[in-house]
């Protein structure tokens, strides 16, 4: 059995909480075993870099430190805040060998630079290629759009692999899961990010432009990897639903939740029962 | 006895600043062999060759070092003085107190040191010396232009007007290049078709002209004044000695809908074809790719209807040999693939055109006879949002260069829409507007206060197409500061100018040398912009980097100027610094003809009178010869030695210091 890290970070003990469940579950599915990594700290995303650059990379440093130190070598961050963070942190020591000296004086934890991070793209990808695409029997035929927003798109250095202007990496996951994939115009748009709580009004605009797009485009579903974008789609969608602005609920679902459906899981065990906007109903037949 | 005269050259404060100019002078004079130890000001100038053309005359000088610039600047002056007081020029060497020393060296005690040093190593190579005679090699007077556009058209026109042939190979089924695609030109909106077909006419009808469609270099042999070329004659399927161009071919060809690459794959044109009605030969080629008769031997309808019998599914490719003295370059370039650009749709978006397409659309001669329509409907766009800079000057996606015609065609461009759709709007977004150029930044500001077209300093980060078919195109207005969304109905990008596929292969045939973009390079960037480092082997156009017409132009007439000269004389001059091999003591090891990087070194037979072979050595062709020693470097019996450079001579050198 393989074993990989994991690094929930704060959201997926929280508002994203159906992130963690799924992603646990259809690693169980595939025959992968993620191990916390333990004593794990907040990755400082949001806040910290935008008030101390030493901070915001003391933080994810020390998250490598551990990691290296429990043997992990390869560390998944499913929430998308995270993976940047620590990605970026690694990217940056790579490139300066007195950044390296200095934060190890800071946190007083020495780190080699031997931990490889993964976002939940690349993860699902990884699963599918090692037989996970076998295993999904379920084949749901639904029409989506894949939504990246920022931080599974952006950082030329941190989402490699993929085309920031144009992503691709959901695209095979999605049609693993026996569904369509439609081309549509907003697939890395801001959903309004972390100012869900400062500036609602914007986040509004923002995630209902994401919204009418997906619906323009046919989609039935729009699916996501980034708790952030999730809470700006699904939790803020009722606003609008309430206020009219949008003509439907459009459910929101994470990338592991659809693969999780596609591979026979029990809806709830997938989180599905946790989302503001009602999505069981995708299944066919119902849940 | 050796009697050396050495001129110390102060290059005003060059070297004068840093080495005391006077002391190496003195110290020279003082070196054995050493009759005369002078230093002047500017040697290079007049006085300064007087001064050593009268020393070699009254000291009956046997030997001159020039302690001055790098021989790369000056060699070939002082070595015409010391020639004409009648010393073997090969007999004057120089000292490079300048590049190697007073420019890279702050201290005068030291750097005096330094340039007394180089002196008398000078004065060692000079004393051992051999005069040298020019080597002679016979010129045939017939130049090759590769490539039919404007560029090789404009060329090989002045070469046969000057009275030399000339053969055009174009790999393409007509002349005429790029510019036949463009409706009008800037700044004057001449049509193009109008100024360049009566051009290719001529070119065709030339006397002194062979004209070589459809065909391609396929190998180079030989060096300056004496290529032998290698042409492939591509099959055509169709004789052009029988065919008269009536057209019925290709009227009746039943394979319709192929994308017609001369406009942008707006239009269609048939398996058998002629890629635009003025084509020139105007004589069909059959696709060989989408002809049914060819592919699976079904049809054969162009055959039975061709009142000449000039149809030949049985043609093949041939290779015909050419004899020729030089070669021009002038292959081209071609547009980027916008498709990289995942903001700007990554190709899949029709409305979304390049230059070369919306030239097709306002060309009476295009695939919509000159009305500016949009590919996915048809209709006649009301906004068209022109974007300049596309791949060019972004070097995380795109190229680093900048394009050099964008600006000014983008705002012809912009003008012909409105002339065209007079409430139409033209909005246009620039990083900077570049219009260098006689009458060009007139006609921008025509475009402009004229023609109504909206400039927008700042660039598009992303173009969306709306259900309803408006291509939503969102910006930054710099200038503002704010974001702006514009609905447009067309985009067209100005994308980027890149040489030709096939380019870098077509170099390395002749040896000539590109950039990391694909350019061809010239040999010196401001003072030998036409030759390349690869003797008799010019360049003219966009192969060399983004140009225009004119540019394109000036630089055909000014490569024609180069063969021209280079075919006045019946015999060809060149520096005899070639390699020698000493037939006495070669051992045929074949070492030296494996090393040769110009194929130089060969192999020779030594024959009796009877013509019975003797022995085997290595020899080398005086006319290949590029003198990089090489050959010397790799032979271990010592039999290969540099005129001008030989082993003596560098040991002299090094044991002087």
């Amino acid at each position: 059995m393989k074993t990989l890290g994991y690094f929930p970070g704060c959201s997926l003990e929280g508002g994203g909480i159906e992130l963690d469940l799924s992603v646990r579950a259809i690693a169980k599915a595939a025959g992968v075993e993620l191990r916390e990594i333990e004593d794990w700290n907040c990755c400082g995303a949001s806040a910290a870099h935008s008030l101390n650059h030493s901070l915001a990379v003391a933080l994810p440093y020390r998250v490598l430190s551990l990691a290296e130190s429990q043997g992990l070598s390869e560390v998944l961050a499913p929430c998308a805040a995270c993976f940047s963070r620590l990605k970026g942190t690694q990217v940056r020591l790579t490139r300066s060998p007195e950044l390296s000296q200095r934060m190890q004086e800071v946190v007083q934890r020495p780190y080699q630079g031997g931990v490889r991070i993964i976002n939940i793209n690349e993860f699902m990808a990884s699963l599918l290629e090692a037989g996970l695409a076998q295993k999904l029997t379920r084949r749901l035929g639904l029409k989506v759009v894949a939504y990246y927003g920022c931080l599974l798109s952006r950082g030329q250095d941190i989402v490699t692999g993929d085309d920031a202007e144009d992503p691709k990496g959901m695209e095979a996951a999605i049609r693993a899961a026996g569904c369509e994939a439609l081309p549509w115009n907003s697939a890395n748009e801001c959903c309004g990010g972390g100012f869900s709580m400062s500036k609602t009004g914007a986040v509004l605009d923002l995630s209902q432009a994401v919204l009418d797009e997906a619906r323009a485009a046919g989609a039935d579903a729009v699916v996501t990897g980034c708790p952030m974008c999730h809470s700006n789609l699904d939790m803020r969608q009722l606003e609008l639903v309430k206020r009219r602005r949008v003509p439907g609920a459009l459910p929101i679902l994470y990338l592991s939740e659809l693969l999780g459906l596609a591979a026979g899981l029990e809806p709830v065990a997938l989180g599905l029962d946790r989302h503001f906007i009602e999505s069981r109903g995708l299944v066919r037949g119902g849940v | 006895m050796a009697r050396i005269g050495v001129f110390i050259c102060h290059c005003g404060e060059n070297i004068g600043r840093t080495v005391d100019c006077a002391a190496v002078s003195a110290a020279a004079a003082k070196m054995p062999g050493v009759v005369v130890g002078v230093d002047y000001k500017y040697m290079c100038s007049d006085p300064g060759q007087q001064m050593i053309r009268k020393a070699i005359i009254e000291q009956k000088l046997t030997g001159v070092v020039v302690g001055a610039c790098s021989p790369r600047m000056h060699e070939r002056t002082f070595r015409a003085a010391a020639a004409e007081a009648g010393l073997n020029p090969y007999l004057l060497e120089m000292a490079n107190l300048r590049e190697h020393c007073s420019w890279v060296h702050s201290n005068q005690a030291e750097a005096t040191q330094k340039a007394i040093d180089l002196v008398r190593v000078m004065v060692a190579k000079v004393r051992r010396d051999r005069a040298l005679r020019p080597i002679r090699v016979p010129v045939e007077p017939t130049a090759l232009v590769v490539g039919g556009g404007i560029a090789g058209i404009q060329a090989a026109l002045d070469i046969a007007a000057g009275g030399k042939k000339v053969v055009l190979v174009e790999s393409g089924p007509s002349i005429g290049g790029h510019m036949a695609r463009l409706s009008e030109t800037f700044p004057t909106l001449d049509c193009s078709q109008c100024i360049l077909t009566p051009r290719m006419v001529e070119a065709a009808s030339h006397p002194n002209i062979t004209l070589m469609t459809y065909s391609e270099v396929a190998s180079v042999e030989g060096f300056v004044g004496n290529f032998t070329v290698t042409i492939r004659r591509k099959a055509r399927y169709v004789d052009p000695a029988k065919c008269t161009g009536c057209g019925d071919c290709f009227n009746k060809c039943p394979i319709k809908k192929i994308p017609n690459k001369f406009d942008a794959g707006l239009g269609q044109r048939r398996a058998i074809y002629v890629p635009f009605p003025q084509a020139v030969p105007n004589k069909p080629v059959i696709d060989a790719a989408h002809c049914t008769m060819l592919q699976k031997g079904k049809c054969g309808l162009c055959a039975k209807v061709c009142p000449r019998g000039a149809i030949d599914y049985q043609d093949q490719d041939r290779l015909e040999k050419v004899k020729v003295g030089a070669v021009v370059l002038a292959t081209g370039f071609q547009l980027w693939d916008h498709a990289a650009y995942g903001e700007y749709g990554g190709g899949r978006l029709r409305d979304v055109i390049d230059g070369f397409a919306f030239e097709r659309l306002a060309s009476a001669s295009g695939p919509t006879g000159g009305l500016i329509k949009r590919p996915s409907d048809g209709k006649e766009p009301q906004t068209v949002v022109f974007l300049q800079c596309c791949g060019s000057r972004d070097d995380k996606v795109g190229k680093k260069y900048c394009s050099k015609i964008c600006c000014m065609y983008t705002a012809k461009h912009a003008m012909l829409y409105r002339h065209k759709v007079h409430e139409g709007r033209a909005v246009v977004f620039y990083m900077d507007v570049r219009a260098a150029g006689k009458g060009y930044e007139e006609f921008v500001r025509r475009a402009i206060e004229a023609d109504g077209a909206e400039y927008v300093r700042g660039r598009v980060s992303r173009i969306t197409r709306r259900r309803d078919g408006k291509l939503v195109v969102r910006g930054a207005d710099t200038l503002a500061g704010r974001p702006v969304t514009i609905e447009a109905d067309l985009v067209v990008l100005a994308d980027a100018v890149v040489p030709r596929p096939g380019s870098e292969k077509l170099a390395q045939l002749f040896g000539v040398g590109y950039d990391q973009d694909g350019f061809y390079s010239e040999a010196h960037p401001k003072l030998r912009p036409v030759e390349t480092a690869a003797a008799g082997v010019f360049l003219a156009g966009a192969c060399q980097a983004p140009k225009d017409i004119p540019e394109t132009v000036s630089q055909a007439s000014a490569a024609a100027a180069k063969v021209l000269g280079l075919f006045a004389k019946p015999e060809l001059e060149r520096e005899p610094v070639i390699a020698r091999v000493n037939r006495t003591t070669c051992a045929h090891c074949r070492a030296c003809i494996s090393a040769c990087p110009y194929g130089a070194a060969k192999d020779f037979d030594i024959v009796d009178r009877a013509g019975k072979i003797l022995r085997a050595v290595a020899d080398v062709n005086e006319g290949l010869c590029q003198g990089c020693g090489t050959c010397a470097s790799v032979c271990r019996s010592h039999s290969v030695d540099l005129d001008g450079f030989t082993d003596e001579q560098i040991h002299a050198e090094l044991n002087a210091l």
